[in-house]
């Protein structure tokens, strides 16, 4: 610095003049390499946003564009005061998500403590643990459909050859959620494990090890040790999965088509929400129920995230 | 020199950056010109069909047709889910890459007309003698016109024809006899059932439609619901113990999809579809009863045999195609006398009169249901579903019922209602007509 001060004048000026130079440069540069994300942004997240926002406040219906009057918060009040498929959708999207996400997060840990250490086959465990994670929602939705017809599926028939008599399955209105539940847990699960994993591999080895020598057992050593320091890494899991799971379409979709069934028994948010769109047209409503939904799915995020945050202090 | 070189350096690149944006946003723009102007020859005539026998059968005569007009035609196959989504996505954009729209006038047509979205074919239709319109059968006819302007042409007709295994029993005249022969010859526990239908809310309502005419109901009755009335209470538990006592498990999740490969399979004895999947079950390769399935007429009930004949599908012209002309030329072509009847000696129910009264063409049916069907032409009913704008809800209002039959519930509550829920319905679907 000092060298610096006592340089001769040109270099002084020559200096004064380069930071002068490239903070002009890099301020104006910055947002010509910033124009395309924001133009991205704007176009593809903060429009269809207003959008919807707008429409929810119209009485559209037929076309987006219809010659449509603004209505205020009239569809927000016809949503909430639905008790025929609004709150029934509620209801389902809170017990799918939590009964599925629970039995996720149960199994997807027991799994990774399974496979935390290692053992002969390992990788073949871990590349048939992936398979269900790489296929698409709507072919495993179509899958399980031909797997549990009630009918001709082969889940039928291997239960008549052990006596049991043949099931309704994903045919029936009071099996089909549960059924579904459990399908989102045989494609969900490997990525908890996952997730949960590569968590339990960044925890030091040391504390558990002290209450090892200090003569804690198995059971006392995970819920005592490991599973508290697992909190922050467990809560994130369950934060993504909540996310994902509230906003599952395709294998409803798929296996009980519009409306989510004859008697709506696997009719979710979303999936209600698509209908009055797709199969209705009633855009005004469609919008204000996509509104709330993404208002519930921030309020549940919140929620989750304030939780770890009391745990730490 | 080192420090005059880097200054220049920062500069450039700072040009170079805003080149680039002042280039992709020319290129986009670029794109967007496309968009105007007349389209050039190279553009092909683009048609949106359901993935169906008509389309399928339609696609192989297509070269004919393009070197009568000079210019490529594109035909997309899609399911009807995907064709409804794509016209709900693309014409709510006012796209203009659909030229010939293939619809369901009960369906679709109403609500499509309500946004503008179909072109007027009335002069066209009526002003040009060798295409003859009136040569079209009336019931389907008359559900091409909305609000006095023809807005489709009708391309395959549909009617119910009850399949049945003539091997083991004759075909039932009346619905009375329909339900004691299909009761008798259920035996679930060997996996036969006495009858085998559509099941879902929506999806089964229009094939139970033919049942609650003939027991004598309606929709609606002078613009108010029926389907709060005995007749139609009557119709919703006489389908609902059909399908509960006779029919496979799970029945409420059957669409075609999966009825038809139970009757295919021979595991049932009777099946009410459209005539027009009756390929299906002479296909060797996915059908056990080629040899041992019979089709007849719908049976009679209260109010004698009452079955629909509709239009299932239409053709139209998007009202922003730039094609127009083209697209005319085509719904002229495919649904010209010659070709209604080529294809109809192809086994495609259509919806002339000409065809449906040639011998010849009739003779490509098995005979029974050749029969059968230009019976059910003449006096079938030309609605399978509620005449309104917003025809989705309707379904699933209507349908509820016949879920509750289907499930072994009491009909009679559900369907006073669903009543209730399906005039207020009808109140509002009135007030988005006249909006």
């Amino acid at each position: 610095m000092s060298a610096t001060r006592t340089a001769p004048p040109i270099s002084r000026a020559a200096d004064r003049g380069r930071p002068r130079s490239f903070e002009q440069a890099n301020r104006r540069l910055k947002w010509t390499m910033l124009a395309p994300a924001l133009a991205f942004v704007g176009l593809m997240i903060v429009f269809p946003l207003a959008f919807t926002l707008n429409l929810s406040l119209t009485d559209a219906f037929g076309a987006v564009n219809a010659g449509k009057g603004y209505v205020g918060p009239q569809n927000f009040a016809d949503a909430l005061t639905d008790s025929r498929r609004f709150w029934p959708a509620v209801e389902r999207t809170a017990l799918f998500t939590v009964g599925a996400v629970l039995i996720e997060t149960v199994l997807g840990l027991a799994l990774a403590m399974l496979m935390r250490k290692p053992f002969r086959g390992i990788r073949w465990v871990r590349t048939v643990l992936v398979i269900p994670l790489l296929t698409t929602p709507v072919a495993v939705g179509i899958l399980w459909l031909l797997i549990l017809d009630p009918t001709n599926g082969i889940a039928n028939h291997l239960l008549s050859s052990v006596g049991i008599p043949p099931q309704e399955f994903l045919g029936s209105v009071t099996q089909s959620l549960p059924i579904l539940m459990l399908i989102d847990v045989w494609q969900w699960t490997p990525m908890m494990t996952l997730l949960l994993l590569a968590g339990l591999s960044t925890l030091p080895e040391e504390p558990e090890e002290a209450a090892h020598v200090d003569g804690a057992g198995l059971w006392q050593r995970f819920r005592y040790v490991v599973l508290p320091m697992l909190v922050p890494t467990l809560a994130t899991a369950v934060v993504l999965r909540s996310i994902d799971a509230l906003k599952t379409f395709d294998i409803l979709y798929a296996t009980k088509g519009p409306g989510g069934g004859s008697s709506f028994e696997v009719e979710t948010l979303n999936v209600y929400a698509y209908g009055l769109t797709f199969d209705y047209q009633e855009y005004g409503l469609a919008s204000a129920v996509l509104v709330l939904f993404t208002l519930a799915i921030i309020g549940v995020v919140a929620l989750l995230r304030r939780r770890p945050g009391r745990g730490s202090a | 020199m080192s420090i005059t070189s880097k200054n220049p350096t920062r500069r450039t690149f700072g040009k170079i950056a805003a080149g680039m944006a002042v280039t992709i946003g020319g290129a986009a723009l670029g794109g967007c010109s496309t968009g105007g102007g007349k389209p050039s020859p190279d553009t092909p005539l683009r048609i949106m069909a359901i993935n169906h026998v008509w389309s399928q059968a339609i696609r192989k005569h297509l070269p004919e047709f393009e070197e009568r007009i000079g210019r490529r035609v594109s035909m997309s196959l899609l399911t009807s889910d995907q064709l409804a989504n794509s016209y709900n996505v693309k014409l709510n954009a006012s796209a203009t890459d659909i030229d010939v729209m293939m619809v369901r006038a009960l369906q679709e047509q109403l609500l499509f007309a309500h946004n503008g979205w179909l072109a007027d074919l009335t002069g066209l239709v009526e002003g040009d003698a060798a295409y003859n319109w009136a040569d079209f059968l009336q019931a389907p006819r008359e559900r091409s016109v909305t609000a006095r302007k023809v807005l489709s042409v009708p391309v395959v007709t549909e009617r119910p024809v009850l399949y049945y295994r003539k091997d083991l029993v004759k075909a039932p005249a009346t619905l009375d006899e329909l339900m004691e022969t299909a009761l008798r010859l259920a035996d679930r526990q060997r996996n036969f059932f006495g009858y085998v239908g559509r099941g879902q809310r929506s999806g089964a309502v229009t094939m139970w439609s033919s049942f609650l005419y003939s027991f004598g109901g309606a929709f609606t009755l002078q613009g108010r619901s029926g389907i709060g009335r005995p007749e139609a209470i009557t119709a919703y538990e006489y389908y609902g113990r059909l399908l509960e006592r006779a029919g496979p498990p799970g029945a409420t999740n059957m669409s075609l999809e999966q009825a038809m490969p139970i009757f295919a399979q021979g595991k049932a004895a009777f099946y009410v579809d459209a005539d027009a999947i009756y390929t299906n079950f002479l296909d060797p390769k996915i059908s056990t009863v080629q040899d041992t399935v019979g089709f007849a007429p719908f049976p009679a009930g209260p109010a004698g045999a009452r079955p629909f004949n509709i239009p299932s599908w239409s053709l139209g012209i998007s009202a922003f195609s730039r094609l127009r002309d083209e697209a005319w030329q085509f719904l002229r072509w495919a649904t010209s006398p010659e070709m209604v009847r080529r294809l109809q000696a192809g086994g495609i129910p259509g919806a002339r009169q000409s065809a449906w009264s040639d011998p010849a063409t009739l003779a490509s049916f098995p005979a029974d249901l050749a029969r059968s069907m230009q019976a059910q032409a003449r006096t079938g009913v030309g609605l399978d579903r509620p005449d309104v704008l917003q025809v989705g809800r309707a379904r699933d209002i209507i349908g509820r019922p016949l879920v509750a039959g289907i499930l072994g519930q009491p009909v009679g509550p559900v369907a006073r209602e669903a009543d209730a829920e399906f005039a207020d319905f009808l109140i509002r679907d009135n007030r988005h007509r006249e909006a």
